[in-house]
């Protein structure tokens, strides 16, 4: 709000009020003589002009806050120039020098503005009239009128034919654009309740993507993040198949883990969260408690990863694992039930399992 | 020096155009256009000046980036990366970090851009609720609001998934989780949406064209309607002195209000381009690659996509099992309901306070805050839900921080979420009662003149001068909350349309919606239905108020 935006009554005298602090009006005993005409302020209906030595020093600092951006403008060209890009000291370098003198050029221009604004232009409280949003009456029948007429002219009320076969013609075109839409994806299928694990595939540490022997994985508290061998920068692959290895003192691990897929005490979980995907990637060793960064679902390790805390409604589910002929950990198969979040063609997997087995 | 005439650079094209297109016609009636002045008028303007500075930075970053999943080794400036395998998309915004110069100022001003856009946006719209500008005729510009803000969190999330560093791809495997959780069509939906399994090669493209085109089109689209809107509709005002449902006071749109909205522009680049290059955002570098196998702890999304984590975080594990089909309730609910509550919410508001308060009148003065109780209390009740479910999206953090135990703020959080709107809805609808009081004693007992006067029986008092004349005004500009006649008849018999059980909660909420706004009268003092001691000397000290508590009725 500008100071005084409500004071929309005018001055009867043409100069302004005096404020405290400003010089008096000079008179005609001014000992410099009559003021030149062009400081006389100008009196327009609604606008109340600054006094002229407000006007002249709002001028200087505007021109100064101009200058100053002009200065800033060129130092950012120079810059530009100067500092090169190419290692991260130098882009740093140039980074603050590019953004310091853009910063500067932008906010001292606008300062400029805004002195102008508020100390060279006049201090408004103008009056518009409003007017009803909705037309007149008369323009309303008349577009009514109109209306009907033109429908009548049309001929589309009276030949039913013709407007049953448009707006026939006109339904499926709304709809081809979505038929077009058809390729972006293949259908799931079955997809969703696979992974690329299967009986004899190696597990791979991820980032050295080296073989775990089961003999050298032998700290109780241990974890490891798992990745199938043949897929380890496979993102599809990753997206399902990665796991998480927690090697267990056999007296820690609880019934509801499945025993006979463990292997010497270690486990392996899928590490994509139950919840929405994220992976599960946090281990306390102490509780045995794995838990999602996302929005916290909670696993406990030791009893088949089953959820103890957060939004996650279904347990991690567990890999069977052994060793190949060499000692390596492998996969025995693949999971028996849809890894990550869930989906509405899902069911309930874990039920169906137990029914097979 | 004044202007005898317009210069001929400006008299040339004028003419020209002027033949061809008539434009003086328009010119005529808004060049000297009157635009109401109010601080809180110009949080609109930040977030349209934020659109226009992402427009020519995103411009900028499209030069470089690589919308591309396809895998190669990192081989730039940013030494600890070199070698790593990566996404095109992530090595071209690494490219522009390092090796284009003020590649890195233009995606950081980008990024605090696109926040300030949707920072400007919410108050914008807190604005507008509160002041009641969404009222008759601007239902559908406010409606148009509402879109544009839904589009912009959708802007965000396709924009921030771009760089594909480890950080973007957790925000872009919850989006499939959500996406697959959907019930019949959330499979399809999200192999439609990634071309295929999570995460595919195609994501990266396609947000990106929903990014740079089709979203920031219709974006433009509605943001010109917005505006077009606004103009042939004109502003509203604050109330005071000389202002009326049918003028606008203010200031021309030439020179005055053109020259200010320009500067604020600038203003508005500067701090943008001040945080761009100070306030390090989103440092892609320091995250790596994505990865479907990694995440850091601690992922926090934009700030504006804060309240959907914070509601998948305190959401109890329901999941619903039913002849072979899944219901995941725990990702349903929390994804789609509090933003359905909020922008249905939102939406609806204006035509449910017509519904409610049979008001069909145009409005062009806008309320203040306290003369509308219960609007105040739901929109303050709505902020409350939405800022509790925005830190709990940061509870792992503030759990950290405050060493409260992770799930207890969780567990809080269940219970929060319910009392805390509840409870700022009691809380905010006293203190407009309370303000409105202040009000009333202002313009009944006047304000405080910091004299102390003695009377000839000792006591002291302060002597109260009457408010200034725009403050008066301003007071007084106090409209009474219309109420939809419900009364019944001699007879008993309640009118037409109140008869059925939806009209006797409209009549019940109508009530209530306009109770105590006519206990406080503020349009001068003159007695109303209330009858003040105080009128007779309005220089005495004001008592402790009860009569006019009394007349509440609480």
């Amino acid at each position: 709000m500008t100071e005084n935006p409500n004071d929309l009554d005018q001055p009867e005298e043409r100069v302004p009020r005096r404020v405290i602090g400003t010089p008096p009006p000079r008179g005609d005993d001014s000992v410099l003589g009559t003021r030149p005409a062009t400081d006389e302020p100008i009196v327009y209906e609604g606008a109340k002009f600054p006094d002229p030595v407000t006007a002249r020093r709002g001028e200087r600092v505007a021109a100064l806050l101009f200058l100053v951006s002009f200065i800033a403008a060129v130092a950012f060209i120079v810059s530009y120039v100067a500092f090169q890009v190419g290692t991260i000291d130098r882009t740093q370098v140039s980074n603050l020098a590019l953004g310091a003198s853009l910063t500067v050029a932008l906010l001292s221009l606008a300062a400029g503005v805004v002195v102008w604004v508020r100390q060279i232009m006049p201090k408004y409280s103008l009056v518009q009239e409003r007017h009803p949003m909705s037309s007149p009456r008369e323009v309303r029948e008349e577009v009514e009128k109109t209306f009907l007429q033109g429908a009548d002219e049309s001929g589309f009320v009276r030949h039913k034919l013709l407007r049953r076969t448009l707006l026939l013609a006109a339904a499926p075109l709304g709809l081809l654009p979505l038929v077009l839409l058809k390729d972006l994806g293949p259908l799931p299928g079955t997809s969703l309740r696979h992974t690329v694990w299967k009986k004899g595939r190696r597990l791979l540490v991820e980032g050295t993507s080296q073989p775990i022997r089961a003999a050298d994985f032998n700290s109780p508290g241990g974890i490891l993040s798992i990745v199938p061998d043949g897929y380890e920068n496979n993102l599809n692959a990753l997206a399902k198949a990665t796991l998480i290895l927690i090697k267990f003192r056999p007296e820690d691990l609880k019934p509801g883990t499945k025993l006979n897929w463990t292997y010497d005490s270690i486990v392996a979980y899928s590490k994509i969260c139950t919840h929405v995907g994220c992976p599960a990637a946090l281990y306390e060793q102490t509780t045995h408690h794995i838990l999602c960064p996302c929005h916290q679902s909670t696993f406990d390790a030791a009893d088949g990863a089953k959820v103890i805390f957060g939004p996650a409604a279904r347990p991690l589910p567990q890999l069977p694992i052994g060793v190949d002929g060499e000692g390596y950990l492998i996969a025995q198969s693949d999971f028996d039930v849809p890894v990550g979040p869930s989906f509405w063609e899902r069911g309930d997997a874990e039920a169906e399992a137990r029914g097979q087995a | 020096m004044s202007l005898d005439g317009p210069p001929k650079a400006i008299a040339g094209p004028a003419n020209f155009i002027d033949e061809r297109i008539g434009a003086g016609t328009f010119l005529k009636r808004n060049l000297r256009k009157v635009f109401p002045d109010h601080w809180s008028f110009l949080l609109g303007e930040i977030a349209l000046y934020s659109f226009i500075i992402l427009l020519l930075t995103g411009t900028f970053l499209t030069f470089w980036f690589k919308p591309s999943m396809a895998e190669v080794a990192y081989n730039g400036s940013y030494g600890p990366l070199v070698g790593v395998h990566m996404s095109q998309a992530y090595e071209s915004s690494l490219h522009i970090s390092f090796d284009v110069r003020g590649g890195l100022l233009m995606r950081q001003i980008h990024h605090w851009a696109a926040l300030l856009f949707v920072a400007g946006m919410m108050v914008h719209m807190l604005r507008v609720f509160f002041t009641g500008a969404y009222r008759k005729p601007r239902e559908l510009n406010w409606i148009i609001g509402v879109l544009l803000l839904t589009l912009a969190l959708v802007e965000g999330l396709t924009g921030y998934s771009l760089p594909d560093d480890l950080l973007s791809g957790a925000g872009l495997r919850i989006t499939e989780g959500v996406a697959i959780s959907l019930p019949l069509v959330g499979t399809y939906l999200t192999y439609f949406l990634f071309g295929g399994e999570y995460p595919g090669e195609d994501v990266i493209s396609r947000f990106y064209s929903l990014h740079i085109l089709l979203i920031p089109g219709i974006l433009l689209a509605l943001i010109s309607a917005h505006l077009i809107l606004m103009w042939v509709q004109k502003h509203t005002q604050m109330p005071g002195k000389g202002r009326t449902e049918s003028n606008v006071v203010g200031a021309p749109f030439y020179p005055s209000f053109m020259a200010k909205s320009g500067a604020y522009f600038l203003f508005t680049f500067g701090v943008v381009a001040l945080l761009g290059t100070f306030a390090q955002i989103n440092p892609i570098w320091l995250f790596g690659p994505y990865t479907p196998a990694d995440i850091s702890a601690g992922s926090q999304p934009d700030f504006y996509m804060g309240f959907l984590e914070g509601s998948l975080r305190i959401m109890p594990a329901w999941e619903i099992n039913f002849l072979g089909h899944t219901l995941p309730l725990s990702v349903l609910i929390p994804a789609l309901l509090p933003m359905g509550i909020i922008m249905t919410g939102l939406a609806l508001y204006p035509f449910a306070e017509q519904w409610i308060t049979g008001d069909r009148r145009e409005h062009h003065l806008a309320d203040r805050p306290r003369n509308n109780p219960h609007r105040t209390s739901i929109g303050l009740a709505a902020i409350t839900f939405y800022g509790i479910l925005w830190l709990l999206g940061a509870n792992d953090v503030i759990s950290s921080k405050f060493h409260i135990s992770l799930y207890t703020t969780s567990e809080v959080g269940r219970v929060v979420i319910f009392a805390g709107p509840a409870i700022a809805y009691y809380i905010t609808y006293r203190m407009c009662i309370g303000l409105q009081r202040k009000d009333l004693e202002t313009v009944v007992h006047g304000v405080e003149s910091g004299v102390i006067k003695r009377l000839p029986n000792g006591e002291y008092i302060e002597v109260h001068v009457p408010p200034a004349e725009d403050l008066l005004a301003l007071m007084q500009g106090k409209k009474s909350i219309p109420a939809i006649e419900a009364a019944s008849d001699g007879e008993g018999v309640p009118p037409k349309g109140m008869r059925n059980p939806l009209g006797r909660i409209r009549a019940r909420l109508s009530e209530a919606y306009s109770a105590d706004t006519d206990a406080i009268s503020l349009d001068g003092g003159d007695g109303h239905h209330n009858g003040h001691d105080g009128h007779e000397a309005p220089h005495a000290a004001v008592g402790a108020g009860g009569d006019e508590a009394k007349s509440i009725g609480h």
